[in-house]
């Protein structure tokens, strides 16, 4: 669209891997754990490291691809998303999970990416936006939204496109009323609902 | 937040024998996460709990039982809870939002924390946050506030749709503990602020939230749940109602009734289902009971509609109940 | 020209890369090297900072810096006032001082390694204030209610006062609107990077020439030293209008810390910093004679500020000219509180305004026992009162029309509390819809390339009306090429200045300089045909030859004539041409200008709970002409939804104690979901203005909102014979009908 808006390709992962000394410090009588989440079958030595930030690894499939990370566990899914994995295209509205801009969809279930932890994917299968789009063609329910007008200055397009997606799969887009029902978790406030709808209907009728 | 560490549970036991030397269960998440981020929850310890095998749900005689870590979506979804207890599912599909829904378990729907905005602040007085702090709310906006089971202490009302219909239908939940399993009534896990309203439930430390248990009942297919409030969705409830009838001959043999939005916890209405009981289901008899429900209200300055509300909903709530009967 | 894509309800030009996920936001263009900025916000709503415990946050983990007032750097703040900032008064200087003015006015900002890590140091700061009662009730009898310093406060025609006391049949009420925070879907954020003395911000804004000229103004920089960049707006109804304090902070953090920085609101932050629509008492009196002429009119109104700048709008500016009386008086009046400033929210001024006078219209149509649109009828004036001039196009009483008759109104049973449908109440109600149609002077630049495509560029913004498809539009008519052989591109401040990108301006003013640029890159495509020996053209005189669908003939020849592929092949180099657009001064003095509309609203009231459940909207309007029906249909029933969170649902509430908005969050501060949408519907009434502006367009973004909280309002007395003069109407309100 613009040639400026190219040039934030360069971003990269966030520095939640790199360790400060005092974290460091603080793993120092740990060792480097292999294992994903660390169950309480060996977590002996997780309560001397309680208090200072360490970081997991987790791993899990993001559109398809595998992704194996070394995070702090407080980083929700959504801030891996967009800082850690440089997929901007879910997008954080509230970070208070009332708003909907973030819906992703895990395990081909829809949720909010902001209230959940992404060191308890581990193995999960995480679709967001950017993979919906196969070989140059865009999904359907991608191009009923600009057929039908479901967006305007686009911000909750994503997270509205994915939770209509699931709103699809759940059953839940036989009309017109039960969409509007079962796509009330995502806010738009350039108001562009009517579009949605339509989109979700008439992508729901191709599917 | 709070840095933490985050241990995978690789059976109850191992989780509860965590859990009773400190650290949180957590499941969905969606309230947990949001309080952390928040810092008015910093957990050092959490036990992620998903993987435990406490998420089916099935029939045995007339109840039905519903493992805490089932997710809201799926309780709603579910042709038996439909079927046997529409309630459950209606009050369910009432709360939250599709995305919230598939994440939240019914575990920790019971346990999720009030909606007061002062609870949230960490720069104001709260005494469930932090005790002998105050209340910033009860001289403060109150509008959203309790009129029920109030105290001098806290105000905040008891934000679950769910746990209302469970505690009108007598549900009952199963919890595994350090000294072993108990049940209780739904009704019973809820405290009254009073003066230590930072204890909300009444589980002993460690104790884990299996099932919830809803037992079959001659009103339980007449049954509605009405949320009152000012935008048709995504929102907390101002008043909500959950009302089930049994009507035999044209008479009400047994009622059932709880409200939302007006307690300190899921509040059941028991003189209004005695008032009901061997009365004609029609609009004054409802409304003599509903009149019922506003005794001992505390009203604040900015809730007083929900005293006017509040029997006005019930009203309606018997009357969509009756409907279906 | 080629007369055929302005009009065309094509889809989105950028669809595809919103729906991708592809569309950068300010928030997305995350740099090499990039720390992260939190925001640490005061905690009391008047006073000073005492003590702040630094040592022990500056150790946290990931901590790089902490900055407050004690170590930040003494910022140049040479003077700057964007035509959007207050004429009166001088922007808040963040970390200069200790001075707490506001409650959540930014007192320190937090820089690290990681989100987690500056999320956690700042809400880890603490800080001691002397902190003082702020007043921030505007209803408070203590405010002081100042006369706006920057004038035209008053205006007044005949004697209103009088009139009103005199007339047969009077209304004389009170008004109250509640405070509203813009929320758009995307939070306030910047990226700050320094490259020497030079600043590049990519920054959430609506107005990019000012936030480069600002910023440059507070850091003491020449303003080519500044680039703002910012190609997707999240939505934004004026809230980034403003070059706010979190912009300066973002820069000044990462010429401290030496490294890029990213800033970004939390959702909380949205409510106390950027800025809200200032809740407004009113008063409206209207006296008529028995057959509803209007004999006077009198508007008060009293709107919010700061207590360090003057912000203002137009509150009473709609009653001037809507109707036609003889005595007319309107006072605007600010009442200063210890907050943030306000600045303009969605039809701004004029939609407070236009409650309330649309709403003691409607008392009076009751009062009169005539049907509020035959009021309205008897009141149209036949030029604007207030300035003597003849109105450029009005359409209002088309606009009745053509909405009475696609919203049923004759269904209507004119006796309040009288419609039914099964146990809920019916209610039908209308409004008058107006806006300005103003135009500021902009610049474009248009490149005809050798491929014969073209490309337009402007410092103009996108904040979801579509300004990038419709400014593609306006290229590839005015160029006669096919829409896909133009690509407009907006969003930096290296491209010619526009104006703001608000007030339903940003199509009359960058649409006309896009115009203005495409007919002299035509201009210059023809002297080069002209000049060239090699040419079918060469040596014809320029009023000798024309263009038509982007071929250049001799005047009525029929032969194919070139294209501008044709014209560029011979000689190489792209042609580049800007253009520039202002309206004519001459024009300007000669003519009032106004888009008008009416708004119909349905709504079904449950009498027993008092839930308000809005049916349908519909809208006709008179804006001009329509670029791109598509578009402007979605604008304005987003507008109509807009207008419903108004009425019904939208409110800040403020603790008096200290100031601080209890429900800043979007679970507490509701506006619409998708469940709530009424049936929508929005018209337009054909309409052509030779004088607004060469596209004869007037705007459509604030008007699609105005009128719609008054519709919604008129319906609920209609169903319930409740008058409620306070927005917004909530259960609450209900109870007692």
């Amino acid at each position: 669209m613009n040639d400026k808006s190219d040039m934030a390709h360069a971003a990269r992962p966030v520095a939640s891997t790199d360790m400060s000394r005092r974290d460091v410090l603080a793993l120092a009588g740990a060792t480097a754990s292999v294992s994903v989440i660390p169950t309480l079958l060996d977590s002996t030595a997780m309560a001397e490291t309680a208090v200072a930030s360490i970081t997991v690894l987790v791993s899990f499939t993001v559109n398809d691809q595998r992704q194996q990370l070394n995070i702090d566990p407080r980083q929700s899914l959504l801030d891996v998303l967009r800082e850690t994995l440089d997929l901007p295209g879910t997008k954080k509205g509230c970070n208070q999970g009332a708003c909907g801009a973030c819906t992703v969809l895990v395990d081909g279930r829809r949720i909010v990416s902001c209230l959940t932890l992404a060191s308890m994917h581990d193995d999960a299968q995480i679709e967001t936006i950017e993979g919906l789009e196969k070989d140059g063609e865009l999904h359907p329910l991608q191009e009923a939204f600009v057929a039908h007008e479901g967006l305007q200055c686009g911000f909750c397009t994503s997270g509205q496109i994915m939770s209509g997606l699931g709103c699809i799969a759940e059953g839940h887009s036989g009309s017109p009323e039960e969409i509007q029902f079962w796509m009330s978790g995502n806010i738009c406030r350039c108001g562009a609902y009517p579009g949605i709808v339509a989109a979700v209907a008439d992508a729901a009728k191709r599917s | 937040m709070f840095p933490f560490t985050l241990e995978k549970a690789g059976s109850a036991e191992a989780a509860i024998a965590a859990a009773a030397t400190g650290a949180r269960y957590i499941a969905g998440g969606t309230t947990l996460i949001d309080l952390m981020r928040e810092e008015v929850e910093r957990p050092e310890r959490l036990i992620d709990i998903n993987g435990l095998p406490l998420g089916g749900i099935r029939v045995e005689g007339d109840d039905l039982l519903i493992g805490a870590l089932a997710r809201m979506a799926d309780v709603a979804a579910d042709n038996n809870v439909q079927r046997l207890q529409p309630l459950i599912a209606e009050s369910l599909i009432e709360g939250a939002s599709p995305q919230l829904r598939n994440m939240a378990s019914m575990g920790g729907n019971m346990l999720q924390r009030v909606r007061c905005p002062y609870f949230r602040m960490l720069d104001v007085g709260c005494n469930k946050r932090t005790p002998g702090s105050g209340c910033a709310a009860i001289e403060g906006i109150n509008a959203g506030h309790a009129i029920l089971g109030t105290s001098d202490y806290c105000v905040a009302t008891h934000p679950s749709d769910v746990a209302v219909a469970l505690v009108a239908l007598d549900a009952t939940m199963r919890v595994h503990g350090p000294q072993g399993e108990r049940s209780f009534p739904v009704e019973d896990l809820f405290r009254i602020p009073g003066d230590t309203p930072h204890l909300e439930h009444t589980l002993l430390p460690g104790e884990l939230i299996v099932e919830l248990r809803v037992p079959g009942g001659p009103y339980a297919r007449n049954a509605r749940y009405l949320k009152v409030r000012d935008r048709a969705s995504y929102e907390f409830a101002l008043v909500s109602a959950a009302a089930a009838l049994a009507i035999e001959n044209g008479v009400i043999r047994e009622a059932r009734l709880a409200v939302g939005g007006v307690g300190t916890r899921p509040w059941r209405l028991r003189a209004c289902e005695a008032a009901l009981a061997g009365k004609k289901p029609d609009r004054q008899a409802f409304e003599e009971a509903a009149e019922l429900a506003t005794e001992g209200v505390r009203p604040l300055h900015h809730n007083a509609f929900k005293v006017v509300l509040l029997p006005r909903t019930i009203v309606r709530a018997l009357e969509l109940a009756g409907e279906v009967a | 020209m080629n007369m055929n894509i302005i009009g065309k309800p094509l889809t989105r030009v950028d669809g595809r890369t919103k729906v991708a996920g592809k569309a950068r936001y300010a928030a997305d263009f995350n740099q090499p090297d990039q720390l992260y900025a939190v925001l640490v916000s005061a905690t009391v709503g008047l006073g000073r900072v005492r003590e702040i415990e630094t040592a022990e946050v500056e150790e946290m983990p990931g901590v790089v810096s902490l900055i407050t007032y004690r170590n930040a750097p003494k910022l140049t703040y040479l003077p700057h006032k964007g035509v959007i900032d207050p004429a009166v008064g001088e922007r808040l200087h963040v970390l200069q001082d200790d001075t707490v003015r506001f409650y959540g006015q930014p007192v320190a900002i937090v820089v690290a390694d990681s989100l987690d890590h500056a999320e956690h140091a700042a809400a880890a700061l603490r800080i001691r204030y002397d902190a003082q009662r702020p007043m921030v009730d505007h209803a408070d009898q203590q405010v002081a209610r100042i006369v706006p310093e920057a004038g035209g406060a008053d205006r007044s025609r005949g004697d209103a006062d009088a009139a009103v006391a005199e007339a047969a049949v009077k209304v004389d009420e009170y008004y109250d609107m509640a405070r509203e925070n813009h929320n758009p879907m995307e939070p306030h954020a910047t990226i700050a990077a320094w490259s020497g003395d030079r600043l590049t911000l990519w920054s959430k804004s609506q107005f990019l020439m000012n936030e480069q000229a600002e910023i440059a103004a507070v850091f003491g920089l020449p303003t080519e030293n500044v680039e703002v960049i910012c190609p997707f707006i999240g939505g934004a109804f004026g809230t980034s209008l403003r070059t706010w304090p979190h912009v300066t902070l973002s820069a000044l953090a990462a010429r401290h810390v030496q490294r890029p920085v990213k800033l970004v609101l939390t959702r909380k932050q949205m409510f106390f910093t950027t800025g809200h629509r200032p809740r407004s008492l009113q008063r409206v009196a209207l006296g008529a004679t028995p057959d509803g002429k209007l004999t006077g009119v009198v508007h008060e109104g009293t709107g919010e500020t700061s207590r360090y700048e003057q912000f203002t709008e137009a509150l009473t500016a709609v009653t001037d000219y809507l109707y036609s009386c003889p005595n007319v008086r309107t006072q605007y009046r600010l009442a200063q509180l210890d907050t943030g400033t306000p600045n303009h929210m969605r039809g701004p001024g004029e939609a407070s305004g236009i409650f309330a006078l649309e709403s003691a219209m409607d008392e009076l149509s009751y009062k009169l026992g005539i049907d509020p649109i035959e009021l309205r009828r008897r009141n149209e004036p036949q030029i604007d009162e207030a300035e003597g001039k003849p109105f450029s196009s009005r359409s209002l009483m088309r606009c009745y029309e053509l909405g009475a008759e696609r919203f049923g109104w004759a269904r209507r049973s004119p006796e309040p509390h009288s419609m039914r449908d099964g146990r809920l109440l019916i209610g039908m109600g209308a409004a008058t819809a107006t806006y300005p149609a103003f135009h500021a002077p902009s610049s474009a630049r248009v490149r005809l390339l050798a491929d014969g495509t073209a490309e337009i560029e402007a410092a103009a913004s996108d904040m979801g009306p579509g300004t990038y498809t419709s400014m593609t539009q306006v290229a590839a008519e005015y160029l006669g090429l096919q829409l896909e052989q133009v690509r407009f591109r907006l969003g930096t401040t290296d491209y010619p200045p526009t104006p703001s990108h608000g007030g339903s301006w940003t199509m009359a003013s960058v649409g006309s300089a896009i115009r203005a640029a495409c007919l002299e890159a035509q201009s210059q495509a023809a002297q080069r045909a002209i000049a060239d020996q090699n040419s079918p053209v060469f040596g014809v005189s320029r009023e000798g030859v024309e263009w038509t669908e982007g071929r250049l003939r001799r005047r009525g020849d029929t032969l194919p004539g070139l294209s501008y592929r044709d014209i560029l092949a011979s000689a190489g180099n792209p042609i580049e041409a800007d253009g520039f657009a202002r309206r004519d001064p001459e024009i300007a003095e000669k003519y009032s200008m106004h888009s008008f509309g009416a708004v119909f609203a349905e709504v079904a009231i449950d009498p027993d709970v008092g839930t308000i459940r809005v049916r349908r909207v519909v809208g006709a309007y008179g804006i001009g002409r329509v670029v791109n029906p598509l578009l402007a249909k979605s604008q304005c029933t987003g507008g109509m939804i807009g207008g419903m969170g108004m009425a019904l649902m939208e409110r800040t509430v403020l603790d008096a104690r200290d100031g601080r908005p209890v429900n800043a969050h979007m679970a507490d501060y509701l506006m619409p979901v998708n469940l709530d949408m009424p049936e929508l519907e929005a018209l337009f009434v054909d309409e052509v203005d030779p004088h607004v502006n060469p596209l004869g367009v007037k705007g459509l973004g604030e008007i699609a909102l105005v009128g719609t909280a008054p519709a919604i309002a008129n319906a609920v007395f209609h169903a319930t014979g409740k008058r409620v003069r306070k927005l917004p109407i909530q259960i609450e309100n209900m109870l007692t009908a």
